[in-house]
């Protein structure tokens, strides 16, 4: 772990809690409005994303395709509704698609689409993120362009063999323009990861693997935004942070269980989680 | 056919910076003079088609061309759905080329016979799929799949193939080739096994049989016209392709008949829906599944005496 700088400023300390209760509170909307899952998936990355989307990405929403913007690539797809969310609220597109979502002839699908302004690529089966990603790494660092590249993955995602072929990839070529970000929640479709697959030793598998690992806790605002605002961790190297979380952060009930990768909330749920979260709707 | 491929990219791609070969370790002693002439943009994934594929795709999504190229099944069946969900349904300007099409690899078993390809490529929205029938189709179908934009499948042979086309000719992306003219049968092929149709129509012409001999080297987008032209003015078509009974390019074909609506004659030379369990040469192979020039000749005489 990196030496936490000074104390954030809580103004900023306030926006990023702001706007990651923003997004969990659009996702509970969404998934209760379209009765679909993947609830406890997206809220676990709510504040990666809410600092991302505020400091880290040079992403601009009037002009979704600038050629200089960073490259954001989710590949844990079935979590875009947060995506969404983060999308809308920063002006990507208007509010009120979010209401569409899941739904019939909606504006946005349940896993993440590219059809979506500010979305890069869409996803849904996992191990797709993060080969496409080295291609665009490769890309920039040939054209000699200043953009980095930045892969939001899940644990589950890690199962595949598709991401190891992938990051053995990028460390031979030294693509430290890529950055991976895993959203580790250590619960999967079927279980708790210790009983599916366990990925521990994580970071030091991945050191071993040539790249250059940081591990931080996912919710904490300030830690997200020192660790990710010097990049690469190390020159030469692709960067890799593992960003403990919590599965289905926020929502005391459902936190860390398994049913909240496919859940959504019921009426009563949704009433109570919302007052959970301080928002009035 | 793979070095004249191989000759024609080197050509394009000293001409077209966004050109990329993205390979998976595989073409060895064909990939070199690419190798050495362009390092920047040649990238040997190791063994590894989804990552392959992958890397593939997010070059396109930079403006790149990416190639990816292997041997018979292993840049599609191996990494369909990098295919199916980051090339096609992103739209990217990726090549998928097999070296191998059918069972070129003979001896080598099945896990080097692409017998199912041309069904699961054309079944993917937007991807072309293209099999050249001889050296002079494979060197025109490399400069219109960097020209098109968009998932292209190319299925080239392996070696030294023989000349189907005597003169030079007009290679179009759709737009099937006429080898010979005739009104009693049409036979359509696609990709090297054409050759042995046009051997066919040679021993059916000393039957007193006139075969129109048709290249449709590209199996989508298919040209409708001159299936629904042949089967107007010849009554009968039978399709020969190295490739499994089931969704190829007979099917394609059969396809195109129903929709217009005319009923002909028709046969569906192919292999046989089951998997190769036994030892042989390509060329060996080809004679054991039918498709020696004798044999393709008589399931057309079969066909034509059958009236039905």
């Amino acid at each position: 772990m990196e030496v936490i700088g000074p104390t954030m400023e809580t103004e900023k300390l306030e926006e990023y809690q702001e706007l990651a209760t923003k997004i969990r509170a659009h996702c509970l909307h969404m998934t209760h409005r379209g009765m679909s899952g993947h609830l406890g998936s997206m809220l676990s990355m709510a504040d990666l994303l809410a600092v991302l989307y505020t400091s880290i990405l040079q992403v601009d929403p009037q002009n979704p395709d600038w050629d200089e913007r960073d490259r954001f690539v989710l590949s844990k797809g079935h979590g875009g509704a947060a995506v969404y969310a983060v999308l809308a609220e920063k002006g990507f597109f208007p509010m009120e698609w979010l209401n569409t979502y899941y739904l019939d002839d909606g504006k946005l699908s349940g896993h993440i689409s590219h059809h979506v302004p500010g979305v890069e690529f869409s996803t849904g089966s996992l191990g797709h993120g993060l080969p496409v990603a080295v291609g665009m790494a490769l890309a920039a660092r040939n054209d000699g362009k200043r953009h980095r590249i930045f892969c939001l993955m899940s644990d589950g995602d890690c199962n595949e063999g598709s991401t190891w072929e992938a990051l053995m990839f990028a460390a031979h070529h030294r693509l430290d323009n890529l950055i991976v970000i895993v959203d580790y929640n250590r619960v999967q479709a079927l279980g708790k990861m210790e009983n599916v697959i366990e990925m521990e030793p994580f970071a030091p598998k991945l050191h071993l693997f040539g790249w250059s690992v940081r591990g931080i806790d996912g919710h904490d605002y300030e830690a997200i935004e020192t660790t990710l605002s010097d990049l690469p961790f190390e020159p030469g190297k692709p960067s890799w942070l593992l960003a403990s979380t919590t599965k289905c952060k926020g929502i005391s009930r459902l936190e860390n269980t398994v049913g909240s990768h496919y859940g959504c909330v019921n009426d009563d749920e949704l009433a109570e989680a919302l007052a959970e979260l301080g928002v009035s709707e | 056919m793979r070095s004249a491929f191989n000759e024609e990219l080197l050509k394009i791609a000293a001409q077209d910076d966004r050109i990329y070969m993205v390979l998976a370790d595989i073409g060895y002693g064909e990939i070199e003079p690419f190798a050495e002439a362009f390092p920047d943009r040649f990238y040997n994934c190791g063994v590894a088609e989804q990552n392959m594929t992958g890397v593939a795709c997010g070059l396109a999504m930079e403006g790149k061309i990416a190639i990816t190229y292997s041997i018979a099944n292993f840049p599609t069946l191996r990494c369909l759905e990098q295919i199916r969900n980051d090339v096609c349904y992103h739209d990217q300007n990726v090549k998928i080329v097999i070296i191998g099409g059918g069972l070129a690899y003979g001896s080598l078993g099945v896990s080097h016979h692409s017998t199912e390809d041309i069904a699961i490529m054309r079944s993917l929205p937007d991807c072309v799929v293209v099999c050249p029938a001889d050296i002079q189709e494979a060197r025109a179908a490399t400069h219109a799949m960097i020209e098109h934009q968009g998932a292209f499948y190319y299925r080239c042979g392996y070696k030294k193939e023989p000349d189907l086309h005597q003169g030079q000719i007009d290679f179009r992306l759709g737009e099937a080739i006429q080898v010979s003219d005739g009104s009693d049968v049409t036979l359509i092929g696609t990709g090297t096994v054409t050759y042995r149709a046009w051997q066919a129509a040679e021993l059916l012409a000393g039957e007193g049989i006139k075969a129109r001999v048709i290249s449709m080297h590209t199996v989508k987008p298919i040209d409708r016209e001159a299936i629904v032209t042949a089967a107007r003015q010849t009554g009968a078509i039978v399709t020969v392709e190295e490739h499994n009974i089931c969704g190829g390019l007979g099917g394609a074909v059969a396809e195109v008949i129903a929709e217009a609506g005319i009923g002909i004659r028709f046969k569906m030379i192919a292999l046989p829906d089951q998997y190769v369990h036994i030892v042989g040469t390509h060329e060996w192979l080809l004679d054991y599944y039918g498709f020696s020039p004798q044999g393709i000749a008589n399931m057309v005489q079969d066909l034509l005496a059958s009236g039905n």
